[in-house]
């Protein structure tokens, strides 16, 4: 049993069918108590880092996900959610996140060439730079992922990063930290291969 | 890298789709559910759905096979036609739309773009522009193309990216059913004025058509077609590998 936590950020009705498509049981709900009981977790987001930061604080979610993250609990960020994840963000001034991956989110356009076009949006290849995360076990490197962003995730630490993608450089598409990973691409919108993530994901009970 | 993206617009009434050959293994032609699913295996990587509906039962009808084919299709999906307010917007999202495109609504009012790329994304607020040239100057069209409303295509579209729209779909009425080919001198004068991705739409007729796409406008992102891919004159995985051997980067 998967649980999408909703917290008023983006339309998790993509999200909630894929996992029901590979037959897994998945429960959509913003309620505290619920999301303090859940097996698994995956934290969706898209739009502003600062305003889905508030609403993880004022609805008391954030310290719920810090409580499962360190009981655990296999956690799985999406896009947003992914970069939520890290330490803070300098989107729109600066803003802390949940701390559960050292390291923060920045603006592509710091470190791209200026040729390329900002959001990065479109299918992109990944990397698998330390070998192949379980999450990605039912997937291949060079397998197609679709993007749509404009910050992406600098980990402080290289470990922590299990797939890149090549957009000007080598920026994030994944990273993790024991028990807790993140997507910046949406496997939900990732055709096939975004189905194989989260049956990967569904099988993962998370690094010690 | 990423890939050029290539996309079959559907166009719905009344929640069928309105024309398409009946492919192999398709039981249903005109279910915007098969065939969606149909091209997202067939190497699509994006599709459009467009509502051409008039009546309010065929926008439900339309708003169901949308949530029908967002529960079984994962890939990106657009939705436009008819989209007019926030609340259109609110409605088709809610769906399992990802991008909404907007046209005659923006042109009634451009601060459509800008409420709905604060509320949800500039990423979900795709600009369609009809332009035709009228005495050599670029005209954008509404209303499906049949009123042209004067104002200079190139500087609509800068505007409407402005305002907030995060991709542009240009439609080229000159070439649009002739099927000789993209728009390519249209396509060249957007992709210098703006910096969010461009999807040529009008005048796909061969696979080729493609290839001249790509490599003579490289900045343009996508190609969208509707009746080449409907009629199966040409198959998508025919036309990435072609694109493939062509050195254009694409999804196989």
């Amino acid at each position: 049993m998967i649980t999408v936590i909703d917290y008023g950020v983006g339309n998790l009705f993509s999200l909630e069918s894929s996992f029901s498509y590979i037959g897994e049981k998945v429960k959509v709900t913003g309620d505290p108590e619920e999301i303090s009981k859940a097996e698994k977790l995956v934290l969706p987001g898209v739009g502003a880092f600062r305003d889905a930061a508030e609403k993880l604080k004022n609805s008391g979610i954030d310290e719920i996900v810090k409580e499962k993250a360190g009981k655990g609990v296999p956690i799985m960020g999406i896009c947003l959610g992914m970069q939520l994840l890290f330490d803070k963000s300098s989107e729109f001034g600066n803003y802390r996140g949940l701390g559960l991956i050292k390291g923060s989110v920045e603006p592509i356009k710091e470190v791209i060439g200026t040729k390329l076009k900002i959001p990065h949006i479109g299918w992109n290849a990944l990397k698998f730079p330390r070998g192949k995360h379980p999450v990605f076990r039912y997937i291949n490197e060079g397998d197609y992922v679709y993007f749509v962003h404009s910050y992406y995730a600098k980990a402080a630490k290289k470990e922590n990063v299990i797939a890149t993608t090549e957009y000007g450089t080598e920026i994030t598409a994944a990273a993790a930290d024991k028990n807790v990973m993140g997507c910046q691409f949406h496997p939900e919108k990732s055709g096939k291969v975004g189905l194989e993530i989260l049956k990967g994901f569904c099988e993962w009970e998370g690094e010690k | 890298m990423v890939t050029k993206r290539i996309i079959p617009c559907l166009d719905v009434r009344n929640g069928r789709v309105v024309k398409g050959k009946n492919f192999e293994g398709l039981k249903d032609v005109s279910s915007p559910t098969e065939l969606a699913a149909y091209y997202s295996d067939s190497g699509a990587d994006e599709l459009v759905f467009y509502d051409i509906t008039a009546s309010s039962e065929g926008r439900k009808l339309f708003t169901d096979v949308l949530r029908e084919t967002a529960s079984k299709v994962f890939i990106p999906l657009t939705v436009g036609g008819g989209i007019n307010t926030t609340d259109d917007f609110e409605r088709v999202l809610k769906c399992g739309a990802d991008k909404v495109s907007v046209n005659s609504g923006a042109i009634a009012n451009p601060m459509l773009i800008k409420a709905a790329a604060e509320k949800y994304g500039s990423q979900c607020v795709v600009i369609s522009a009809d332009i035709k040239r009228v005495d050599g100057v670029y005209r954008v069209f509404s209303k499906g193309g049949r009123i042209n409303t004067g104002m200079e295509g190139i500087e609509w579209i800068k505007k409407c990216v402005d305002l907030g729209a995060g991709e542009v779909v240009v439609n080229s009425i000159d070439t649009d059913g002739v099927k000789k080919g993209f728009d390519l001198e249209m396509l060249k004068a957007v992709c210098a004025a703006v910096d969010v991705p461009v999807i040529a739409s009008g005048g796909a007729g061969q696979i080729n058509d493609f290839v001249s796409l790509f490599e003579e406008c490289p900045d343009v992102d996508a190609g969208l077609a509707a009746s080449v891919f409907h009629y199966g004159k040409i198959g998508i995985p025919e036309l990435k590998k072609v694109l493939k051997e062509n050195n254009i980067a694409v999804r196989l």
